[in-house]
């Protein structure tokens, strides 16, 4: 299948992409063609139906004002959504990103708030932690043989009770820090162009996608991320220490999850610890729109932003209409089950 | 601007959308963000706004989160509200600090903000609509001292122990009754995050510790509903008082299991902020707070039309 390549080795994976899709046409007709092109495409034009949509429902939607909120509103989901999809492209799943969030946000507040150690601190703390928290899954997945989805839950479970008792359940302010709330909310692009007031978080976004795409494309560690998905038994036959490079990916998932922890704070001026259940499934919907398959060996980092900005746009378009709550909610379940399927009906095609 | 006028026209669909936009902008707008929206309280609030719409022609939408964790969510919630370009905004905060940047954006466009429920923590509103917590958990001390004669061992089951409703209705009743009933003793304060199924867990705990437990007050539907379950699981009489009201609630109290319980006046909550919306909006001057009030309830008045008003199912 064309969708789940062998990527150990480059060769063979764009020699399957290309007798599988229309051989024997045009390079570039091939290209335009090629499924994780038009997987691509097909969200993409899925998100600009939406825009396009919710600008002639309502005057109010397209207005920068609302576009930059729309913007702000993705960032935490769009970096929890990276973070899973690292894990998903192993076959694995991540239960408790939204809670490890909540952790980070509450370690910085320790660092900052409570010891009053410089900014720097606490975003190393953020970062540093959530990559303790991943690797603490990853070693009782790959070494404990837990189950993902047993180990990431009892994780979930775990910190968040440990960010209520370190917090004594009330939110830890960053009153003493105020450069803090600035990394997500100052804008460095609205100072160079004060029309487009985009907050950090979102440049922060957009370079953690940057980052993990080429993370996840052009080295090592994404090929093995890719061939954990696709066939781990024959990765670890080719002699590559599949558990070594399974725990590294929870770990790398965890550190953004620390990222994500950061701009949450930071936006909330708090780390608010009873925050975060929830955020996983969020997290992984935005994925799965973006085209990552849940039983490994596909994904694309782009995808998983096109499908974080799907949710945050149809959310915030329908509010802006003034759709009725549980609506919201209705329509937001129907476009998770219609987007899976259009990807299942693709595949089945080739 | 021009490229937006092209693509009404392209999709032909201006005509259907682009008249009920003008009919929008006529109209004056009051967009209310609550904390919550499944909730049967928050139902009732919402009933009340848009009675209060309706009296007043003025249009109103209801919004909240799902549950009273989600401070980011709700920011997203008032940032399309003030997206919408409303005359005036309702808003009770989860997190006050939180949501400061976009207060000061509404005052900065002049829109008032009217505080509801357990309010805003800033002087950016220009009234709050809500109810006397404190006063109204001592009155349920008052009633839970008279029915266990003044002495012996009462429980409290609070929802939680950060929110401004959940720490005024368990410090009204533990101070009511350390001032007012010296020989009352409460031998135990338990959260049970106002879930019915956690609330009972954490009722059968105490019941379990205190085998002459007299008596248990439940802090919001939730709590008041697990005290209940508890009671009933472990089949141990005591005295319930609950907080609000609720189908299982009212059943309970018609039937006897439950003594009584505290309403608030949701309703009154929802139809008080609109119309202080519409009063600002026409320049009148505005208490600081607003008391919406609350009401003792028991088997003898919850058929009273002045509490079957205010009651919910």
């Amino acid at each position: 299948m064309a969708t789940t390549p062998n990527p150990l080795s480059q060769t063979t994976l764009t020699m399957t992409s290309t007798t599988d899709s229309e051989a024997g046409a045009g390079s570039l007709r091939a290209r335009l063609f090629h499924p994780s092109t038009r997987q691509k495409l097909l969200a993409f034009a899925s998100l600009l139906a939406l825009v396009v949509f919710f600008s002639v429902a309502n005057d109010n939607f397209l207005q920068i004002d609302n576009l930059v909120s729309i913007l702000q509103s993705t960032a935490v989901n769009g970096v929890l959504a990276i973070a899973c999809t690292f894990v998903i492209i192993t076959a694995g799943i991540d239960l408790s990103v939204g809670t490890m969030m909540t952790f980070c946000s509450v370690m910085a507040g320790v660092f900052l708030t409570y010891w009053g150690l410089p900014i720097y601190f606490g975003i190393f703390a953020a970062i540093f932690f959530g990559a303790l928290c991943g690797w603490t899954s990853g070693m009782l997945i790959a070494k404990l043989k837990v189950p993902p989805f047993i180990a990431t839950l009892g994780m979930m479970m775990l910190l968040k009770g440990l960010s209520l008792v370190i917090s004594g359940t009330k939110p830890i302010y960053f009153n003493d820090t105020p450069s803090f709330p600035q990394i997500s909310q100052e804008s460095l692009i609205g100072d160079l162009i004060p029309a487009l007031p985009i907050p950090n978080a979102v440049l922060i976004l957009f370079l953690v996608a940057i980052a993990a795409g080429v993370i996840l494309n052009k080295t090592v560690f994404g090929r093995y991320t890719f061939a954990l998905g696709s066939n781990e038994e024959a990765l670890r036959l080719s002699g590559v220490k599949v558990d070594f490079w399974k725990v590294t990916v929870y770990t790398v998932s965890g550190a953004i999850c620390g990222i994500a922890g950061l701009l949450i704070a930071s936006r909330l001026n708090s780390a608010q610890p009873a925050l975060g259940q929830g955020y996983e499934l969020d997290a992984i919907a935005a994925v799965v729109i973006g085209g990552t398959s849940l039983s490994g060996g596909t994904g694309t980092i782009l995808g998983t932003i096109i499908g974080a900005f799907i949710m945050s746009v149809l959310i915030n378009g329908l509010r802006i209409m003034s759709v009725a709550q549980e609506w919201q909610t209705v329509v937001t379940g129907v476009i998770i089950i219609l987007a899976v399927y259009m990807d299942i009906l693709r595949r089945r095609r080739q | 601007m021009i490229k937006r006028r092209a693509l009404n026209i392209a999709l032909g669909l201006s005509f259907a959308f682009g008249a009920s936009g003008i009919a929008q902008a006529q109209e004056i707008y009051i967009p209310l963000v609550s904390k919550g929206f499944q909730h049967q309280f928050w139902q009732a609030v919402k009933a009340g706004a848009n009675q209060a719409a309706t009296d007043y022609k003025v249009k109103v939408t209801f919004e909240g989160p799902e549950t009273e964790a989600m401070v980011d969510k709700q920011i997203d919630m008032l940032s399309a509200a003030l997206a919408k370009k409303p005359q005036a905004i309702g808003f009770a905060a989860l997190d006050s600090k939180a949501a400061l940047p976009l207060l000061k954006k509404a005052q900065a466009a002049k829109i008032p903000v009217i505080a509801f429920d357990s309010g805003v923590d800033s002087d950016i509103p220009v009234t709050t609509t809500t109810t006397d917590n404190k006063a109204a958990a001592a009155l349920a001390a008052d009633k839970m001292a008279e029915l266990i004669g003044k002495e012996g061992e009462v429980a409290v089951v609070a929802h939680d122990q950060t929110s401004r409703t959940g720490i005024d209705r368990r410090d009204g009743f533990v101070d009511r009754m350390k001032s007012a009933y010296p020989k009352i003793k409460i031998v135990s304060i338990q959260y049970g995050a106002g879930d019915q199924l956690k609330s009972t867990e954490v009722t059968k705990s105490i019941l379990q510790a205190y085998p002459k437990l007299k008596g248990a007050f439940g802090t919001n539907e939730g709590s008041a509903i697990g005290v209940l379950n508890g009671a009933r699981e472990m089949k141990r009489k005591v005295v319930i008082i609950g907080f609000d009201s609720g189908k299982q609630q009212k059943d309970a109290i018609r039937d006897g299991q439950m003594a009584g319980a505290i309403t608030q006046n949701p309703v009154g909550i929802g139809y008080k902020t609109v119309e202080a919306a519409v009063k600002a909006l026409k320049g009148e001057k505005l208490p600081k707070i607003i008391d919406t009030g609350f009401y003792w309830y028991d088997k003898s008045n919850i058929a009273d039309p002045k509490i079957a008003a205010v009651l919910y199912d």
